[in-house]
């Protein structure tokens, strides 16, 4: 089974996110959708970013951890190949990220991925635990 | 997806059908979509029927949830999607609106010919893919310090001419002349004020771009007269872009504010991304004083975009930009919800019109659409794909009835974005695009083939069935011959 699948969407791109536990979907959702921006292997490993973000559920939480990831990328120019989830409770996260600042001789980026959308938000558990996002781009 | 929907769908006209409210328990209203007969199988292949009844369920709707031609499958509103809620009891919700909050067009004309251009279109393509940052991360050229984005915010596109970007001129060819006034920079995060300083005057990338396009083709020459368009053959400018990061960021912002609104307000919603809050509660007016913020911060994008493109010209044709004629026709927001007055059961009512990938599309005479079209109407930019054409059409009566004043605003895709990166290659794209006479630069081969013709439906079909439905009238084609993009 992919750790994440890429799927089709008219207008944006949607991702089906999976793993064994809700931490896997949660990281695979974040791999997925910087596969989008940048081809992950060639990111080097050479700064850390702690994340904390809040919501009233996890559904909410998925999308926020997306969207404080994208901001970090568009706001600090920092792109991401492995994530960390320290705690995961129903309306708390806690985790690190790995990757370094952008240089454009070295990384070709791809797409613009604007934002992880609430549309038909769903997290699922069946044969292990999945996610389903559309991604504005 | 089921087709079910198909079963509630009453066809009014051959260019109307009618979603009727027993589709889904929960619809306030009907929808309406815009298509014809062959679009409608396009449509019933995605899920933007079931978007338009999603929207239904939005208090304080009026009319009808209703979708352009131009409709695909989005997030939450439908791409095409046009709905209005009345100010006293209804609700705004960010997602009638979008992430990219303003994104629009605007539309430059000049003096010169395609036989002007021709020869010297390789060197202007460069020197405007050097003079306006493009890209996916691109950083602007213009340096905002201290406090200065709240200016930015508060007076959008005057902003830009103060700082020298333009001219005074420009500002009253823009919807709202550029600048809502209810705009609150307070009411921005940080977060969103971090991602747009340095973003300022950059295009973006995905389906932004600037285009030099040629004249084809005049239907009413009198409405293209008082847009300055004489003769085909005429060079136009278009450019497409929004509020970059800072619009994102307000967005997802919002949403969550949204998300609790509609927890706290007891609203329901059959999808979270249409979380919404009474227009005039707390929620409702922070949003709109912070969307107002990110839709002048567009302007002002588009502005700067403008000034630069005017300098490259007059540095090409040694002429100043003022002698080339290159002057402002109209420049239209298509994300975007505006407080409104508007005619309903022979009252006049304030509304809050929500446009997500639709254009305002005012009739002559009405008091909004500047003086010199008084007697034409507003224009309306309807961009196609950069292998085909794009039109200028302009408002009707009929839309001011019908769609609170709104079109179509472009021509909506067919192909996903990884099923034209499948079927299609950048090699082919390129020599299409040779063959077919158009110049480009883009920043990355991806957004060549993404943005490929075949994967958009021929614009054509969109602007002609709002033609015919009355809610637009067609002006003028024009195709392109050179293309910048991200």
């Amino acid at each position: 089974m992919s750790e994440f699948e890429i799927i089709d969407h008219t207008a944006d791109v949607g991702i089906i996110a999976r793993g064994e536990s809700v931490e896997e979907v949660f990281i695979n959702a974040a791999r997925g959708m910087f596969s989008l921006i940048i081809d992950l292997d060639t990111v080097v490993e050479s700064t850390s970013q702690e994340i904390t973000v809040d919501a009233p559920d996890q559904e909410e939480l998925l999308i926020t951890w997306l969207n404080e990831l994208l901001y970090l990328f568009d706001a600090e120019n920092l792109i991401f190949s492995r994530f960390e989830i320290t705690y995961l409770g129903q309306e708390h996260l806690k985790g690190i990220v790995y990757g370094e600042e952008v240089d454009p001789d070295r990384h070709n980026l791809k797409s613009d991925v604007k934002a992880a959308t609430y549309h038909m938000i769903r997290l699922q558990k069946q044969d292990g635990f999945s996610a389903h996002i559309i991604l504005d781009i | 997806m089921p087709s079910y929907w198909r079963d509630f769908l009453e066809q009014i006209d051959d260019y109307r059908w009618m979603i009727n409210t027993d589709y889904k328990q929960g619809m306030r209203v009907p929808g309406l979509l815009y298509a014809d007969a062959n679009m409608l199988d396009q449509i019933g292949e995605e899920h933007s029927p079931e978007q338009v009844a999603n929207v239904a369920f939005l208090p304080g709707i009026v009319g009808k949830s209703m979708a352009m031609p131009d409709i695909h499958w989005g997030y939450g509103f439908p791409i095409g999607g046009v709905a209005a809620t009345r100010v006293t009891d209804g609700v705004v919700s960010p997602g009638g609106v979008g992430f990219d909050i303003n994104c629009g067009v605007r539309l430059l004309v000049t003096n010169l010919t395609e036989k002007d251009v021709k020869p010297r279109i390789e060197g202007i393509i460069y020197q405007l893919f050097v003079n306006i940052p493009s890209g996916v991360g691109s950083k602007g050229r213009i340096t905002l310090k201290g406090n200065q984005i709240n200016k930015v915010l508060r007076n959008g596109a005057r902003w830009a001419v103060e700082e020298g970007y333009g001219e005074k001129e420009d500002l009253e060819f823009a919807e709202e002349n550029g600048c809502l006034k209810q705009a609150d920079p307070d009411q921005v995060s940080e977060k969103a004020k971090k991602r747009g300083v340095p973003q300022l005057g950059t295009l973006g990338s995905g389906n932004h771009f600037l285009e030099i396009q040629v004249v084809d083709e005049i239907y009413d020459h009198l409405a293209a007269k008082a847009f300055g368009i004489e003769q085909t053959g005429q060079v136009l400018l278009l450019i497409h872009t929004g509020s970059r990061g800072l619009g994102y960021q307000v967005c997802d912002d919002y949403l969550k504010t949204m998300g609790k609104a509609v927890r706290d307000y007891g609203i329901e919603i059959p999808d979270r991304q249409l979380a919404c809050a009474p227009v005039k509660s707390p929620e409702g007016q922070a949003y709109l004083a912070a969307m107002n913020c990110a839709a002048n911060y567009a302007w002002a994008n588009r502005q700067c975009i403008t000034h630069w493109t005017r300098q490259t010209f007059s540095n090409v044709f040694g002429q100043s930009a003022r002698e080339l004629g290159l002057r402002l026709v109209y420049d239209v927001a298509h994300n975007i919800a505006k407080i409104e007055d508007h005619e309903l059961d022979g009252k006049k009512v304030s509304l809050c019109v929500h446009r997500k990938g639709a254009t305002r599309a005012f009739p002559a005479g009405h008091p909004e659409i500047p003086a010199a079209y008084q007697n034409i109407g507003q224009p309306v930019l309807v961009p196609g794909d950069m292998g085909r054409y794009s039109y200028l059409a302009v408002g009707t009566e009929k839309a001011m009835e019908e769609t609170f004043g709104s079109t179509c605003h472009g021509a909506g895709r067919v192909l996903s974005r990884s099923a034209a990166k499948r079927e299609l290659s950048a090699a082919d794209i390129a020599d299409e695009l040779y063959r077919k006479g158009v110049t480009f630069k883009v920043a990355s081969k991806s957004s060549l083939v993404e943005e490929a013709s075949q994967a958009y439906k021929d614009v054509a079909e969109v602007i002609n069935v709002a033609e015919r439905a009355g809610i637009s009238r067609k002006v003028l084609k024009a195709r392109p011959i050179g293309v910048i993009k991200g």
